[in-house]
């Protein structure tokens, strides 16, 4: 029996994407231009190849926000963009703009530039737009992003589309003011402080506006939001259906993180998170089909560097004054740079294409009373990249999930294992890291890697967890079905009452 | 008639450019309204401006020391979960939830 490893493909079986629920059928993709979706293959943030290679940051420029969100307290950084509980120096476009420089210089890597919060980027206009232009001028190979709450979206097209700006990020938590009002308490509107229902319900129409307006200028617009249960994840669906339906490239849905001791609403009223099952569902049916794009990181918006690294601390503001950029020489560096990765990647694709049926996975069935239905089954892997399973267990910061099934391997997304709080003093007798790393891997029945110490092979094991290391320097998917087809052969995957199968739904 | 802005600000810039009469400045520790230039806002808009924006509760005071924005007005958050927070805050590491 062969097994094909689905990719980009709509039907996607148990746990996935039921076409009418979240409109990302091929249809769907069919409305998104070419040229948008190239830009977007390409983009280091959503392809799999690319963001290993290539760096990106993020500077804090615009500290003002026009809106109150539940779960954000303005002490510290747009709950939308960081973790919460994060403070980002406050730059000013000057130094932000020099810094972005800096960076380029020293990592030629570098390629996405972000202003994200404090704030919204966009209640803050001119020290946004004045950050932008001037790297447009200094630097023009470097992609901006702008992330945004959406209230002033409508107003800054035009300005936007005047920069080099790749694409923005709307966070959109609902379409409906009723929903809203659960979320916003309050928004700051043509002078006055609206509050309630009313507040949420301009909030709602003028992201709309603004999702519309960009798409009709050719911005690409990424969706992003933040799960709420028993307030938005239901809704979260309609949410994904209307902005897909308006051009969205992707809508990608983050955890609520709400602790008391952030002093938010919904922390100190005691509104849980998602668990990591939970989200992965929703992200599942919202994500849609396009495996590549389910390799957004959510990356957190503090961090410098090539993808899980974080050079921040190098760049500190007396180092910034005094460097002396050598622009010319700096963009030549990421030319050359960005022409080797192209070429590595290129060179990798062909390999991968010529390769014999690479994505055809043989399942041995035979001997198995195949008229069972065999449920599908979650792996975790730890991978550095290349599609190999090539990272120590303890190393890994993220795992790639798979589901394993009878139609073949499909990639359901990223899990970070520092998502959550990690310790130390705001948030006292905190798990440990390997408690969390378990904790991220719910849902999962194996977790494959290279290599695993012996205390978190034991607590994997309690968790229910099978840690697996004999398939280090394999192929992912190829390793994923194997594993399958030994669960299939000794047994383990009939259905029965007390295994329910949670994804297939 | 002025206003005042207090400890509690957080610095987060949003009251600064609202301001029709430039009153407001960014000061250590935190920001300051010159009493001579601030109207509260008479004649320009029906809401002091930095009052209808500032985003945490108490940070901005009238003559009397009157919070033009009390406690839980901005956050929903129930007052006694807000005096429960601040207590546990300023008790020592001691943790209630
Ligand atoms: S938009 Fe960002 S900064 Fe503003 S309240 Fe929401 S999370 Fe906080
Ligand atoms: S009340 Fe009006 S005039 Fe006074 S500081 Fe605030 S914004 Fe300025
Ligand atoms: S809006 Fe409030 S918290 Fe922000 S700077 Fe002004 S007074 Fe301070």
């Amino acid at each position: 029996m062969e097994l094909p490893v689905i990719s980009n493909t709509a039907e996607s079986g148990g746990g996935g994407c039921s076409s009418h629920s979240c409109g990302s059928t091929a249809d769907q993709l069919n409305q998104i231009p070419d040229e948008i979706l190239q830009k977007v293959f390409n983009h280091p943030c959503y392809s799999e190849d690319a963001h290993h290679h290539f760096a990106r940051m993020h500077v804090a420029v615009a500290p003002a926000c026009n809106i109150q969100c539940h779960y954000c307290n303005r002490k510290y950084d747009c709950a939308n963009e960081s973790r919460p509980g994060v403070v980002s120096e406050l730059l000013t476009p000057d130094q932000a703009a020099k810094k972005t420089l800096v960076v380029a210089s020293e990592i030629p890597q570098m390629s996405v530039l972000g202003i994200a919060g404090p704030g919204d980027p966009l209640a803050n206009p001119e020290r946004t737009f004045a950050t932008f232009q001037m790297l447009s001028e200094h630097a023009p190979d470097i992609k901006l992003c702008v992330s945004t709450n959406g209230l002033m979206l409508p107003q800054s097209v035009d300005e936007i589309a005047k920069h080099n700006i790749d694409h923005v990020t709307i966070t959109i938590n609902c379409v409906d003011p009723d929903v809203g009002a659960k979320i916003y308490p309050w928004i700051f509107w043509n002078n006055k402080r609206i509050k309630g229902r009313e507040g949420a319900a301009i909030l709602i129409e003028q992201q709309q506006k603004g999702l519309e307006a960009c798409i009709a200028k050719g911005i690409l617009v990424k969706v992003n939001s933040v799960m709420i249960p028993g307030v938005n994840d239901e809704h979260l669906k309609e949410v994904s259906r209307v902005v897909k339906s308006k051009g969205a490239f992707l809508h990608n849905v983050m955890p609520l993180i709400a602790e008391a001791e952030h002093g938010t609403f919904y922390g100190l009223t005691g509104q849980r998170g998602p668990t990591q099952d939970e989200l992965q569902a929703l992200q599942d049916a919202c994500a849609g089909d396009m495996n590549m794009m389910r390799h957004c990181r959510q990356c957190r918006a503090d961090a410098v560097g090539l993808l899980g690294e974080d050079r921040g601390a190098e760049f500190t503001l007396d180092k910034i004054a005094e460097y002396e950029l050598d622009l010319e020489g700096a963009a030549a560096r990421r030319a050359e740079v960005r022409d080797r990765i192209a070429a590595e990647l290129e060179e990798k694709r062909n390999a991968k294409a010529a390769a014999p049926a690479p994505k055809l996975v043989a399942l041995d069935m035979s001997g198995l009373a195949t008229k069972e239905a065999l449920r599908p089954v979650k792996m975790a892997v730890a991978t550095s990249g290349g599609g190999l399973i090539n990272q120590h267990f303890g190393h890994a910061k993220e795992f790639l999930i798979y589901e394993a099934s009878e139609k073949g391997v499909r990639f359901l997304g990223h899990r970070k294992t520092d998502l959550y709080c990690t310790g130390g003093d705001t948030c006292g007798d905190a798990d440990t890291t390997l408690q969390q790393t378990v904790k991220a891997l719910e849902g999962c029945e194996v977790v494959l890697c290279s290599k695993i110490g012996y205390e978190p092979w034991g607590m994997l094991e309690e968790a229910g967890i099978a840690p697996n290391g004999e398939h280090a320097m394999e192929g992912i998917e190829d390793a994923v079905m194997a594993v399958y087809a030994e669960m299939a052969s000794a047994g383990k995957l009939v259905e029965t009452a007390e295994v329910p199968a949670q994804s297939a739904a | 008639m002025a206003l005042e802005i207090n400890d509690l600000c957080v610095n987060c810039w949003a009251c600064e450019p609202l301001c029709p009469n430039k009153a407001i400045y960014s000061a250590a520790p935190h920001f300051e309204i010159d009493p001579d230039k601030c109207t509260e806002c008479a004649g320009d808009f029906a809401d002091a401006q930095c009052a209808a924006i500032c985003p945490i509760e108490g940070a901005i005071v009238d003559e009397l020391g009157d919070a033009l924005n009390p406690p839980g007005s901005l956050t929903g958050i129930p007052l006694q979960l807000l005096a429960e927070a601040a207590g546990s805050a300023a008790g020592t590491a001691a943790k209630t939830s």
